[in-house]
């Protein structure tokens, strides 16, 4: 018994000294043994031939899949042009309003196709894949297609459980633990110039691990944009670990609210070192206050960067829906990132609704890796007449439209919140606008 | 869980649901999954609150009549047949079926079953009529607070004084045949 403890306990350390001088150490300092390529190098490989052979054993039925958009009919155009196709050959009577009983079709196709396939609820679901990745948490469930994928999926599930996975876990805990150590042993240092540098040294350290922890692949495209000081940096949100992804490459001020538990003394730590805005609950619903203290911060030339997801909620990254006005108003320069995750490899969206944090993170440690590639952009500024409003969604569409994204007007807040009374209202305008004319529209009640 | 769910649609159920509809089967299992995940009570139902939940529906000036029409008299539940069987109605025709002999029994998605469920729709007490207070009060979801009552009477009296040719001043499901598409057939096929 003793021998076997003994032999535990130095497997246990040949574990730890493993991890560490092949994994850690390199992450640490921003470089790479290879390890990790070449672990992406094989999954690729195995994916593409996994997808072959899903497609020769699925031949017909991929080509029906591809066919959704058979299930109802589909037009789509303005209201003005639908309906007038509609009223095409009806002359338009002289008195007493334009309508007709076909009218009602308009709303009923487009209800029914909301029905079938709308663009706001299917955003909190997780993205569809064209192919089976070999993970059951897909909306693809596990299919025998033959004998030797059943293999690969069985030594994937070895592979993902057994090794991967504690790996991951030793490396998560250990980057969190340095941060809370490190950040706050540096936020005992007076307020040199060193501190600020051992700081951000100890923060780049410690989501270095951590995206190490995730397997994750990340290419920065367009450097040269990078959030400088006295900004805001503002990303599409996919999940927490966006902070991960663009905190590897350089260091933001983190703007939130104050949690519990965990996160909360995480949150803690990092004030000690850098000054995060945090806010807490209360204050969140003074926006003068917040927009004050963020002002304040920015307008401090030696302040990090602020990092924003003004978008409020996690949505499934296909595409990035209305951005919040607030972190518009400030009247800083907006560096607009995009952040897009590769789906084949794991599904890095968080459905805050139907998972904890903590078996959020247990699914992605179980994922086969996290790829992404983050596009910084060009810095914007509110041109002269141009109200936060369509500054923001200036911004949103740039990011959309580089990140591959659906660039959609509606709010994130959907997620949880019913739809505004008044967006019926604009439709019932725009209606009766085609049934009176718009001049008499307006002297009518 | 969707993916669970998915395989509790027996195959029994989907052959049923294909012959009923005239949907394939990866089309069934995908308005499953949609099913699915509208459906919040995990109950194997829809409610209308889950409807109402799609922004896209609640905005749209006649949603709650679009809802209604999912919804058998006095019931508030709509289980995946129901559900597959009024999506039926807007089922593209495919064009080997336009040979068939139509006939035999008329598809969910015929000319006329598709004029029927818009005339449901302004037929609020479900009398087979639209009176002119049924069609007011539509006209009225329709154009919001945008047109007087003087302005949407008189459009209203307008429409009835059109389709009526029996002169009870409301619009039977024939004459709202005639009236909508006398002079244009294919609105919606």
């Amino acid at each position: 018994m003793e021998d076997f403890w003994a032999f535990a306990l130095w497997a246990l350390r040949i574990w730890l000294y493993l991890v560490i001088s092949l994994i850690m150490i390199p992450a640490m300092f921003g470089f790479s043994l290879g390890i990790s390529e070449t672990y992406m190098t094989i999954l690729v490989k195995t994916l593409e031939w996994a997808t072959l052979k899903i497609q020769k054993g699925y031949a017909d039925e991929q080509l029906e899949a591809s066919a959704s958009n058979g299930l109802i009919q589909r037009e789509d155009g303005s209201m003005e042009k639908e309906l007038e196709e509609l009223r095409r050959s009806r002359p338009k009577p002289p008195v007493g309003g334009d309508f007709t009983l076909s009218d009602c079709f308009y709303f009923t196709r487009r209800g029914i196709e909301s029905i079938v396939e709308d663009e706001v609820t299917q955003r909190f679901t997780s993205e569809e894949l064209v192919s089976w990745n070999l993970l059951t948490r897909s909306h693809k469930d596990f299919q025998y297609i033959s004998l030797k994928l059943t293999l690969v999926y069985s030594l994937g599930i070895f592979v993902r459980y057994c090794i991967l996975a504690p790996l991951r876990i030793t490396l998560a805990c250990i980057g969190l633990t340095w941060l809370v150590i490190g950040t706050s042993a540096v936020g005992l240092l007076p307020n040199w110039r060193m501190k600020f540098w051992l700081s951000e040294l100890v923060h780049v350290m410690c989501y270095r691990i951590c995206a190490r922890g995730l397997s994750a692949t990340i290419h920065y495209h367009n450097r040269e944009n990078k959030p400088q000081k006295g900004g805001i940096c503002v990303a599409n949100h996919t999940s927490p670990i966006d902070v991960v992804i663009l905190c590897n490459d350089g260091c933001y001020a983190m703007v939130g609210q104050v949690h519990g538990g965990l996160m909360g003394v995480l949150q803690r730590a990092m004030v000690r070192s850098c000054p995060h805005v945090w806010f807490e609950r209360a204050e969140m619903r003074d926006r003068h206050l917040v927009t004050k203290r963020l002002q304040d911060h920015v307008n401090d030339k030696t302040k990090l960067p602020i990092l924003i997801f003004p978008e409020g909620t996690c949505v499934n990254n296909t595409s990035v829906m209305m951005f919040k006005k607030g972190s518009f108003e400030i009247g800083a320069t907006i560096y607009p990132v995009a952040i897009k995750y590769d789906p084949k490899f794991g599904d890095a969206f968080w459905n805050s609704s139907k998972y904890s944090m903590v078996s959020y993170l247990l699914r992605m440690m179980t994922s086969w890796a996290l790829v992404c590639n983050v596009w910084y952009l060009p810095a914007m500024h509110q041109q002269e007449g141009e109200d936060a409003v369509h500054f923001a969604s200036r911004v949103k569409s740039a990011i959309a439209h580089q990140g591959g994204l659906v660039d959609l007007q509606w709010d994130g807040g959907l997620k949880r919140a019913k739809v505004k009374e008044s967006f019926k209202e604009e439709q019932q305008k725009q209606y009766s606008s085609m049934v009176v004319g718009e001049d008499s529209s307006s002297n009518s009640d | 869980m969707g993916s669970r769910a998915s395989t509790l649609l027996r195959e029994e159920e989907i052959e049923e649901i294909k012959k009923e509809t005239g949907f394939s089967h990866s089309q069934i299992t995908r308005l499953y999954s949609r099913f699915t995940s509208l459906d919040k009570g995990e109950n194997g139902t829809l409610s209308r609150e889950d409807f109402q939940r799609i922004p896209e529906l609640a905005i749209n000036p006649l949603g709650d009549r679009i809802i209604n029409a999912f919804f058998p008299e006095g019931e508030d539940q709509v289980n995946f047949r129901g559900f597959m069987r009024t999506l039926a109605h807007f089922r593209p025709i495919e064009d080997n079926e336009k040979s068939k002999n139509a006939a035999v029994s008329e598809p969910l998605n015929s000319r006329t079953n598709k004029l029927l469920f818009a005339f449901r729709l302004y037929d609020l007490d479900r009398d087979d009529k639209i009176s002119r207070d049924e069609l007011l009060q539509v006209l009225r979801m329709m154009v919001g607070v945008n047109i007087s009552d003087e302005q949407l009477g008189s459009i209203a009296d307008r429409t009835i004084q059109e389709a009526d040719t029996n002169g009870d001043n409301s619009i039977s499901f024939n004459e709202f045949i005639k009236a909508s598409f006398v002079v244009r057939g294919n609105c919606m096929t």
